[in-house]
């Protein structure tokens, strides 16, 4: 080694050691960095599709009307038209793609419409609530409402 | 924790996601271990660059406690993340606009480019000499740290002592940054008002150099009684002065932090002041505000006006430092904790229930504060901070 | 003179063989790529926002169970991807409203005794805001959470440290982590549902149209329409996270 640098040649050991390190870590983060990374933004790009992989739970009413077609039409003018199907019915999408294999349970008319129609302080004034015991003696809803259309003949 | 127990302390209302505390008693070790490194730096970074030549027997040992506690600082971070097999995530991707991603480079680079190779270049001689005298394994250790080098020539040591002095000067802003890096992470969350305020980068820090002076004191005082050596009055004197400046300069932040929130009384003031006299009574009022600075203030400031003997002096410092420790610790967590405590909502508070031998319980949190001080004594028995008695054998 | 013309012949019919393959390869690549054939959601076409009428809000919780049953939520009280909370203002002070969410409006609200006369009371549902200027973004790391090109604020949860910065960034408490996982969750606005032409899964079986999922890119969306008729509010607008979410009828009590 020449004789100039003698004096601080282990700094620049040291110095040498700091730069194969840096490269390492160059080739590390070419390694290891996804492939899709920073495509739109600070992310795996991938993520997005992972998003959207996730199966579905819900239907979603459009899909209820390709079979259940009928049911539309019974429900016009009847009060609940606006409400879609899973709301009371629950999650339905794996019926909807396998109709044949799970039928699912019906909710209890007697007891599904006070979820929404018990009185209650905090709901809105103008939403109908009513108190089982006051309205009907406590019978069940769907003595005198149909679900899908409750509204009664005159009211 | 039980889930019911633990909603059935719930008091007032909280967001449903809030009840569970995020950041646990790990979470609270690391800016105290942080800060105690950045605090023994500086005291070390007094001889090197100010000149303070009373300090000069400190000044090996705060390096080397430096490094133990650096070394130490990132395990309660791993034990805390969800998967620490994605840590090195952080180097690969930071996202530039996270305090914490960009943290990972400080803490590196801290390390590696300023303790490492400051304490490399000032202990490089004895290395190499070791390395000329030891066999076998620790032959090979010497040799390594030494990375192959053999010359201790007068003009490489002058070479070394240049650019040490230079590591230095630069290690005094880095030091600076390691800590005012993890106010950060604290005081730019914006959603906390408990954290969110700009002097939370000073506070940390100035609290740091507290915390950090006062460990160097005392483990000076526990290494030379150990040892059986005097210790050198005047050294622990001039420690001792620079932890009242430093403890008289974070005070006064931390009573200006308070003093503004009190006069603002903005809409979280309610809140956290119920919050600090109910949950937070023990922990702020007791432990971080009286048992742990005003107390040990008292001690220190009665060091410097009233003239006491030696052994009341070293007794005194002794106390002052403990409780010194044990404020700055406390104050860590009532940051850490209490800024998870009360609602963002400011309608109510939850608890924190700490686990004991779970991966974020007492246990681990214990077992991480005394770590430490076993890789410290590896490093005093490997790269001894004091002179040697007799000259070795083979000089230079 | 007939050799040269077959020797053409049979040399053109070779080229126009390779040629033709060609073309139904290229063909077959470029209707690959054509708009009918391809995935059908363009990610930049879209600005996702969510309408939130209080004055419909019932608290009959059908957004909170069909959230848990959609997105997989751990059924714990601690973790919520969407909640209900029920505000009750005694008379004349806004100062301290009583507020709960009784397992987050899963199971309804039990009646509370005597909330005392004159005292105003209403249902607000949360969710994240998807804000356009997200903070829990701001803070993450290393890039797992993010807001995707169409305004959703999402997360990467291959990606994930679970270093939890993000939940305590979050100033509307709408993150959480999964135990199971020990990575973080959020409201994902139903990603899964919207990119395929459905609606939310909570906007799906609100029962009063209180919540409804907008597309502010969408020329023709209603939201557009609610934002002008309403006095609409964000939640915690000090905070200016661009947030998404826009509430009409929001009393100023609300935290």
């Amino acid at each position: 080694m020449s004789h100039r640098f003698k004096d601080f040649e282990h700094l620049l050991r040291m110095a040498a050691m700091f730069a194969v390190g840096l490269g390492l870590f160059a080739v590390a983060r070419g390694l290891l960095v996804p492939e899709d990374f920073g495509v739109w933004g600070h992310y795996r790009a991938g993520a997005l599709d992972d998003n959207r992989q996730r199966p579905l739970v819900h239907a979603g009413a459009a899909a209820c009307g390709e079979c259940h077609d009928d049911v539309a039409a019974s429900r016009a003018g009847g009060g609940h038209e606006t409400i879609r199907c899973e709301a009371c019915h629950g999650p339905l999408a794996r019926h909807a793609a396998e109709p044949s294999d799970q039928a699912p349970a019906l909710p209890d008319g007697g007891t599904i419409c006070l979820r929404c129609h018990l009185p209650a302080m905090a709901k809105p004034a103008g939403f109908s609530q009513v108190e089982p015991d006051d309205h009907a003696g406590g019978e069940p809803c769907d003595v005198c409402h149909a679900a899908h259309a409750p509204r009664l003949e005159g009211t | 924790m039980e889930v019911a127990t633990l909603l059935s302390q719930v008091e007032g209302f909280m967001y449903p996601n809030e009840v569970e505390l995020q950041w646990s008693v790990l979470i609270v070790l690391y800016p105290f271990i942080t800060g105690l490194v950045a605090g023994a730096f500086i005291l070390a970074s007094l001889e090197r660059v100010f000149k303070v030549e009373e300090v000069r027997p400190t000044y090996r040992l705060a390096l080397l406690t430096a490094l133990a506690f650096l070394l130490v600082a990132p395990l309660p971070l791993q034990l805390h993340l969800g998967h620490p097999e994605r840590s090195f995530e952080m180097y690969l991707t930071p996202h530039t606009t996270s305090a914490m991603a960009m943290f990972g480079f400080v803490y590196l680079w801290y390390l590696m480019a300023v303790l490492v190779v400051e304490i490399w270049l000032d202990y490089r001689r004895d290395i190499v000499l070791q390395a000329r005298s030891q066999t076998g394994a620790l032959r090979f250790i010497y040799r390594a740290m030494a990375l192959g080098s053999d010359n201790i020539s007068p003009r490489s040591l002058e070479i070394d002592d240049r650019v040490g002095r230079f590591v230095t000067i630069v290690g005094i802003p880095s030091a600076f940054l390691l800590h005012g890096y993890v106010g950060f992470i604290f005081g730019s969350v914006k959603a906390n008002p408990w954290w969110s305020t700009p002097m939370m980068p000073v506070v940390f820090l100035f609290s740091a150099m507290v915390s950090g002076i006062a460990l160097v004191l005392l483990l000076y005082m526990l290494v030379s009684w150990v040892r059986r050596t005097a210790i050198d009055m005047r050294c622990l004197d001039t420690v001792a002065r620079y932890l009242f400046y430093a403890f008289l300069i974070d005070f006064s932040l931390e009573l200006l932090d308070l003093v503004h929130r009190i006069y603002e009384a903005d809409e979280s003031f309610k809140s956290l002041d119920f919050m600090v006299k109910t949950r937070l009574f023990g922990s702020q009022i007791l432990l971080q505000i009286i048992v742990g600075t005003l107390v040990p203030l008292g001690l220190l400031a009665l060091a410097q006006l009233v003239r006491l003997g030696d052994r009341a002096r070293k007794a005194l410092y002794a106390v002052a430092g403990v409780l010194t420790l044990i404020g700055i610790f406390a104050m860590r967590w009532n940051v850490v904790i209490g800024g998870q405590l009360f609602s963002k909502s400011f309608l109510g508070y939850t608890v924190y229930k700490m686990g004991f031998a779970t991966r974020e319980g007492l246990l681990p949190a214990i077992l991480l504060m005394v770590l430490p001080f076993v890789i410290l004594a590896l490093l005093i028995r490997l790269l001894p901070p004091w002179p040697e008695p007799a000259p070795p054998r083979d000089p230079a | 003179m007939p050799t040269d013309r077959r020797e053409f012949l049979i040399g053109s019919g070779r080229v126009l063989l390779i040629a033709s393959g060609a073309a139904a390869g290229a063909l077959k690549w470029v209707l690959a790529g054509a708009p009918e054939q391809a995935p059908g959601y363009d990610v930049e076409g879209h600005w996702w926002a969510m309408a939130i009428d209080i004055g419909r809000c019932i608290g009959c919780g059908n957004c909170v169970r069909a959230c848990k049953a959609e997105n997989d939520v751990p059924l714990e009280p601690l973790y919520f991807r969407t909640w209900v909370e029920r505000y009750q203002l005694p008379e004349g002070d806004t100062d301290r409203p009583h507020v709960d969410s009784p397992n987050g409006g899963y199971d309804g609200f039990p009646e509370r005794d005597e909330p005392g006369a004159g005292s105003k009371d209403f249902f607000v549902p949360k969710l994240c805001n998807q804000c356009a200027h997200s903070p829990c973004v701001q803070v993450c790391p290393v890039g797992a959470t993010f807001v995707s090109p169409d305004g959703v604020v999402l997360v990467d949860t291959t990606y994930c440290l679970g270093c939890r910065y993000c939940v305590q960034a979050c100033p509307y408490g709408s993150r959480f982590i999964d135990p199971r996982s020990q990575t973080v969750d959020k409201c994902t606005l139903c990603y899964h549902r919207i990119t395929r032409g459905l609606t939310t899964a909570c906007c799906e079986v609100c029962p009063t149209g209180a919540r409804a999922l907008g597309d502010l890119k969408n020329p023709s969306d209603p939201i557009h329409g609610f934002l002008r008729e309403h006095a609409v509010h964000v939640l915690k607008p000090q905070m200016a996270t661009g947030a998404k979410v826009f509430y009409a009828g929001l009393d100023g009590s609300v935290r």
